[in-house]
């Protein structure tokens, strides 16, 4: 149904020609109709209130004596409601007493009833109850009780009901007990296994005296269904009770079924014991040894794909003794790269991953790495979200070997229908493969995708074309056409992200590509993003002496100046003196003018602060002011590797897990926030201890919001920065947040990461931290943020330390810490 | 690295649980309530919500199957590509059991479900999840059978996907090798990538316990073997990947696939090759754009392989804009259609000889208000087709032996065909130029 937008009447339907359109009776208002008008709307069912006031009304009412018709329980709960007119006596509501009454009554009375299909179907309907969410727990001892039957349909059911409410009813359970153990002995395999597995996911202490004797009968079955069965039971007990699990020995019967005759039951043995081993204190139940070892490889050839997985995943903790040793295993393994399954294969690959570090023969390595190729194309081929898995896996991969798929960029290109999540994780990867080789191609396609209408990928497309070019120096020229290109759009967000790329590309090349100038500042009003703005002030701020209209470009910016977020303002009054020292002659008014702007009207302390800075070495030392504000940027590069060594290791130690999907190392995500948090700050404060509680916080702080970003870090973005050069002047705005491209923010503002801290910390002095450390390697980057506090303490006056790097080093860091560092970190 | 899940759900769009089965119990089964909220924050943020994320030391692992979600919870750092997988498996069980899984099959068979998450895992590892073995003691009416169901043999067994003692009167075994070509073009008509993925489909109507031969042209194994090919060409297959019944280590070893087949329907292998062959079907689009009036398109298809065959069904689905109005068509051949609600114009061809080329011209009103927050969606154009009697990589298959210890005589048969994968060609820039006649 359409209405009118102008008079709100409902629009008729009349046929114009061959075309239908919809009208408005009253105004001349038409509608054509060019395609099919679906509209969707669900109903919300009408909430209808309990006639008596529900549960509530019943709180804390009366009893009285009355017989139940239905159960003749004696007492009932009563109250009177006013029904009819006033002049007439209030009606009396009566509620049976007994619990059991009432909703489940019929329930019960089907449950005791003497015919089978009737009992079986109140099962039914009792299971159907709970699924929608209904408590029909006080109905236990009446649903244990049909457990004793020989239908198998049946029994499920009331296990499966037992497998909810035991925890509810832990007393009550104990009736089942007889039942399971009589169970465990049927003729029936079958019923054997059901038995042990249900014994085995009642989670009740009362239980487990009854489970022991059972499951060990179980374990020696001469039916392998049960056994396996069984074997997966001993990591339920395990998991409740470790000690009564090592008295009964369950553990050596399970490290002999490793060497079972039947794949299926090694497989699971496998996989119990590899989860024993994780909880385990003393770290002995599971040490996969040479004999261990070969029953693996044995039975990998012949277990179930998820047996596959089990047991490449264990072996994955071998250790060879030696190349040869690793290169068999490594033989052995390759066929399973074939699988259909692609957990089975990047199970597989990542044993060879990890056996890769033992092989010391480089040929053999190559050749791993050729067959890995071809499986790992091939995953693209599977359903998205397992795509996804493997692209991140993938992207990890290429990290560590980045040699392994330089001819199959292609296949990475994004197909129209691709969901963006793995539109997203194919740009990465392309950018990762870009090479002087395919630069062509990938630049034509990443064009191409700047076009499309999704805004955040257009975005990152637009990205990954400034990398491309930082990354190849050959192919910087046709970036920049491209990028050129793309301005010309005039689309907006494509010019923004486009300029704020070429301002990536200027720190790179400095001096390459002033021609392009003007028709960036032709773009100049369409700007509305503050780091677009910010990018394009810096821009004109570092070539002010090239164009010819600088003072007038920065004139037409200040006339906002005091609407401006925070970022542009540091931008412009940076630009704002360069234009002078460049050129005095004019624009001292210009200079002056936003000085006193910003010392006197503007409240954030780091705006102010740094007017104030430029202000003293103006007056005081012009030509020291030309050193600073002037200096030689160092060039950016690009780093191909975003983590660190140690984690990288790790990493691969876990592909084709969670932790290789969010690059992040297990510890980071698991348990909870306040764990990580914990103890991240126990690492800070060993680390500086004079230092404890300042950092101890902000790390807390900083912590705590940046743990929900997506695993993305840019260590190494960091790191690369030369933090030692001094370069008050120059900053830009950050991304804070948002997972920015690699590359984009080589810049990242230094000044921003400082102030940030010092003002979350001392409130104050804002100015520290500006090019006053060198952060020499990747152990040291936590060193970073104690001496980022530490100078933003210094002296305000103090300008003597600018432009002199003072060395600040701190004792290495556990690693454990690294994960956190990475958090922090992606917050520029 | 344990892998396990702690449980799972499906649930409907609006995140309501419609089945639950928790196999840990180390994670309230309340934190399914945040699943939805947290998706749809992530979706506003306007970045697409990965099928994967933590929050608050829980992992949820999601798919899309129709209507519903089936999400996996856990606390571990599990194998994401397992538990991926794994959902999928689920969604094709449930599937294969009740044809169509949607909220309403979930309801009526409730119980069955359970049983079926109960049998394909345990304490959160996956077990048995091949349907067939399952459906043969997990079925909806157990209970009406006399005798008690047993677990199949193949349940444990090493051959795990087959059944002893199955009898066919007539045995016989039919091979298709279907070919799927994945083909991406840009708008400038460079080919950006051209795949096929093939794959050999069985249908086995075999007695006993057979074991299967299959001989390929296969390149790498003429090498290994020394032998030259008879006749004809042999391929080199880059990526191949075969169902959990060929023996993968003997297929290593020398090529040979050996095999005990399931019984019915079922993948035997799957192959991937890069070629460098032409497009099957090139399609060139010409569209001039009179903006604010009209559009009109001149499209041209070719097939470009052998004249001898010929492709059915050729459906060539180029995108208009979504308010495009009174379309006129004129075509040498085959019907065409406009379909607004996906915003395209089909173009149907019955048959279409090998070396032919026709051309086709479409004509379209737009109206002369354009909503300028509309970007500019450009789908590709795509193309769908089925090539019988001929595969575009070649491949041949060169015998299958059958053995069975009872020596019955088996009749393979074998049938090619190629069809259409990802077949995308990207739209040109529309040009203004007014060179083409009207219509």
């Amino acid at each position: 149904m359409y209405f009118c937008p102008t008079c709100s009447n409902l629009l008729l339907v009349q046929s114009d020609g061959a075309q239908q359109q919809l009208y408005c009776q009253t105004c001349p208002y038409i509608y054509p109709v060019v395609k099919t008008i679906v509209q969707r709307k669900t109903l919300d069912r009408k909430q209808v209130d309990d006639v008596l006031g529900g549960d509530e009304a019943w709180a804390n009412v009366d009893k009285t004596d009355a017989s139940c018709p239905r159960c003749e329980h004696d007492r009932a709960y009563y109250m009177q409601i006013q029904t009819r007119s006033a002049d007439e006596p209030m009606t009396t509501f009566y509620k049976c007493c007994d619990i059991k009454c009432g909703e489940n009554a019929e329930l019960l009375v089907d449950l005791n009833s003497e015919y089978r299909d009737r009992r079986k179907d109140a099962v039914k309907r009792v299971i159907a109850n709970m699924t929608v969410g209904k408590d029909v727990s006080s109905l236990f001892p009446q649903v244990v009780k049909n457990m004793q039957t020989e239908d198998l349909e049946m029994k499920k059911l009331v296990y499966l009901y037992l497998m909810n409410y035991a925890k509810s009813n832990p007393d009550l359970v104990i009736l089942a007990v007889n039942t399971f153990v009589k169970d465990t002995d049927h003729v029936n395999p079958l019923m054997r296994a059901l038995a042990i597995r249900t014994m085995g996911c009642i989670r009740v202490d009362k239980i487990l005296d009854h489970l022991c004797e059972p499951l060990r009968k179980c374990l020696q079955d001469d039916d392998p269904y049960v056994r396996k069965t069984a074997a997966i039971c001993v990591a339920k007990l395990w998991d409740l009770d470790q000690e009564r699990a090592l008295e009964n020995g369950f553990v050596t019967i399970l490290q002999d079924l490793v060497s079972d005759s039947n794949p299926m039951v090694v497989a699971n043995a496998v996989t119990s014991l590899a989860e024993m081993q994780e909880s385990s204190v003393t770290k002995d139940v599971f040490v996969v040894n040479v004999a261990i070892m070969n029953k693996m490889l044995a039975a990998l050839n012949e277990c179930t794909e998820w047996g596959q997985i089990a047991i490449l995943t264990s072996l994955a903790d071998y250790k060879p003794l030696d190349s040869k040793e690793a290169e068999n295993i490594a033989e052995r393994v390759l066929p399973r790269l074939q699988h259909a399954n692609g957990s089975v294969v990047l199970s597989a690959i990542k044993v060879l991953m990890i056996f890769m570090r033992y092989i010391k023969n480089e040929e053999f390595i190559k050749g791993l790495i050729k067959k890995m190729s071809p499986p790992l194309v091939s995953l693209l081929s599977s359903a998205p979200e397992v795509q996804y898995v493997s692209l991140r896996n993938i992207n990890l991969i290429l990290q560590k070997r980045p040699d392994i798929l330089k001819n199959d960029v292609r296949v990475f290109f994004c197909k129209y229908n691709d969901p963006p999540y793995v539109k997203r994780e194919k740009l990465e990867i392309i950018i990762k493969l870009c090479s002087d080789k395919n630069i062509d191609q990938i630049l034509s396609e990443l064009k191409e995708y700047a076009s499309e209408v999704d805004v955040d990928f257009v975005r990152k497309a637009v990205r990954a074309i400034g990398q491309c070019a930082i990354k190849i120096d050959e192919a910087s020229e046709r970036c920049v056409n491209v990028l050129l290109d793309l301005i010309n759009t005039k689309v907006n967000y494509v010019v923004q992200e486009a300029i704020i790329v070429i301002k990536d590309i200027f720190r790179k090349y400095p001096k390459r590509y002033e021609a392009i100038i003007p028709t960036l500042c032709q773009n100049l009003d369409s700007l509305d993003e503050p780091e677009a703005r910010g990018s394009l002030i810096w821009i004109v701020g570092e070539y002010a002496e090239k164009i010819e209209n600088a003072d007038e470009l920065i004139e037409n910016f200040l006339e906002t100046f005091l609407e401006e977020n925070s970022q542009v303002q540091l931008q412009l009054i940076t630009a704002t003196v360069k234009l002078f020292l460049k050129k005095p002659s004019q624009s001292q008014e210009i200079v002056h003018r936003v000085l006193q702007t910003a010392t006197q009207e503007i409240d954030n302390p780091d705006t102010r602060d740094r007017a104030y800075i430029y202000w003293r070495l103006l007056s005081t030392d012009p030509q020291a002011a030309k050193a600073v504000v002037l200096s030689e940027k160092p060039p950016i590069t690009v780093v191909n590797s975003t983590i660190s060594p140690g984690l990288m290791d790790e990493l691969i130690n876990n592909i084709s897990t969670l932790a290789s999907v969010y690059h992040k190392p297990p510890t980071a995500f698991m348990g909870n926030k306040a764990f990580s948090a914990d103890a991240v700050k126990k690492a800070a404060a060993e680390d500086a201890k004079d230092q404890e509680q300042i950092i101890g916080d902000a790390v807390l702080e900083t912590g705590g919001t940046s743990s929900p970003a997506t695993p993305k870090n840019t260590v190494a973005d960091l790191l690369d920065l030369d933090f030692g050069s001094s370069e008050p002047a120059y900053s830009s705005p950050t991304m804070s947040g948002k997972p920015a491209a690699s590359g984009s923010n080589y810049n990242a503002d230094l000044f921003d990461m400082s102030s940030d801290m010092s003002s979350g910390m001392t409130g104050g002095g804002a100015f520290g931290g500006l090019g006053v450390m060198n952060v020499p390697s990747p152990q040291f980057n936590v060193s970073s943020q104690p001496a980022a506090s530490n100078t933003s303490n210094d002296p305000f006056g103090d300008l003597g330390g600018f432009g002199q790097p003072q060395q600040q080093q701190q004792q290495k860091p556990p690693t454990a810490q690294s994960s956190a560092v990475n958090d922090l970190l992606d917050l520029f | 690295m344990a892998s396990a899940v702690s449980a799972i759900f499906i649930l409907d769009l609006k995140g309501k649980v419609l089945i639950s089965r928790n196999y840990r119990g180390d994670i309230p089964m309340s934190a399914v309530e945040k699943f939805l909220p947290l998706v749809l924050e992530a979706e506003e943020d306007s970045q697409a919500p990965a099928p994967c994320f933590t929050d608050d030391g829980i992992n949820y692992l999601y798919i899309r199957h129709n209507n519903l979600f089936l999400l996996a919870i856990t606390r571990k750092n599990s194998n994401a590509t397992t538990v991926m997988l794994f959902l999928h498996t689920i969604a094709e069980v449930l599937t294969e059991y009740f044809k169509e899984l949607e909220e309403e099959s979930i309801r009526d068979n409730f119980v069955i479900i359970y049983e079926l998450l109960d049998e394909m895992m345990d304490f959160g590892y996956p077990q048995t999840t091949e349907s067939k073995i399952l459906q043969e003691y997990i079925t909806q009416d157990a209970y009406k059978l006399e005798v008690q169901v047993r677990p199949p043999m193949a349940v444990t067994n090493a051959v795990s996907w087959r059944s002893e003692g199955i009898r066919y009167r007539k045995n016989e075994v039919f091979l298709d090798v279907v070919e799927s070509v994945n083909l991406l073009v840009n708008s400038n008509g460079n080919v950006l990538r051209s795949e096929i993925l093939g794959a050999i489909k069985m249908k086995v109507f075999l007695s006993g316990m057979p074991e299967l031969r299959l001989g390929l042209n296969d390149k790498v194994m003429f090498e290994s073997t020394g032998r030259a090919p008879t006749k004809g060409k042999s391929i080199e297959m880059e990526d191949v990947k075969f169902h959990q019944c060929v023996r993968l280590s003997k297929f290593e070893n020398d090529r040979t696939i050996s095999f005990i087949p399931p019984d019915g329907e079922f993948d035997l292998m799957t192959y991937r090759l890069n070629t460098q062959v032409k497009p099957l079907i090139w399609v060139e689009a010409l569209v001039e754009n009179y903006t604010g009036s009209r559009v009109e398109y001149l499209i041209r298809a070719k097939a470009q392989f052998k004249r001898r065959s010929s492709a059915n069904n050729v459906e060539i689905h180029i995108p208009v804009p979504d308010d495009a109005d009174t379309p006129k068509f004129r075509s040498g051949i085959g019907s065409v259609q406009y379909v607004p609600e996906k915003a395209c114009v089909i173009w149907k061809i019955k048959q279409f000889q090998g070396g032919k080329e026709f051309s086709m011209r479409a004509h379209f009103g737009l109206p002369s208000v354009k909503n300028l927050d509309d970007a500019d969606k450009r789908p590709p154009v795509s193309i769908k087709f089925e090539i019988p009697y001929f595969t575009t990589s070649g491949i041949q298959v060169r015998y299958l032996k059958i053995q069975e210890r009872s020596g019955y005589a088996a009749l393979p048969w074998v049938r090619y065909i190629t069809q259409n994968g990802d077949y995308q060609m990207r739209m040109p820039d529309s040009v203004k130029a007014s060179k083409m006649a009207p219509i």
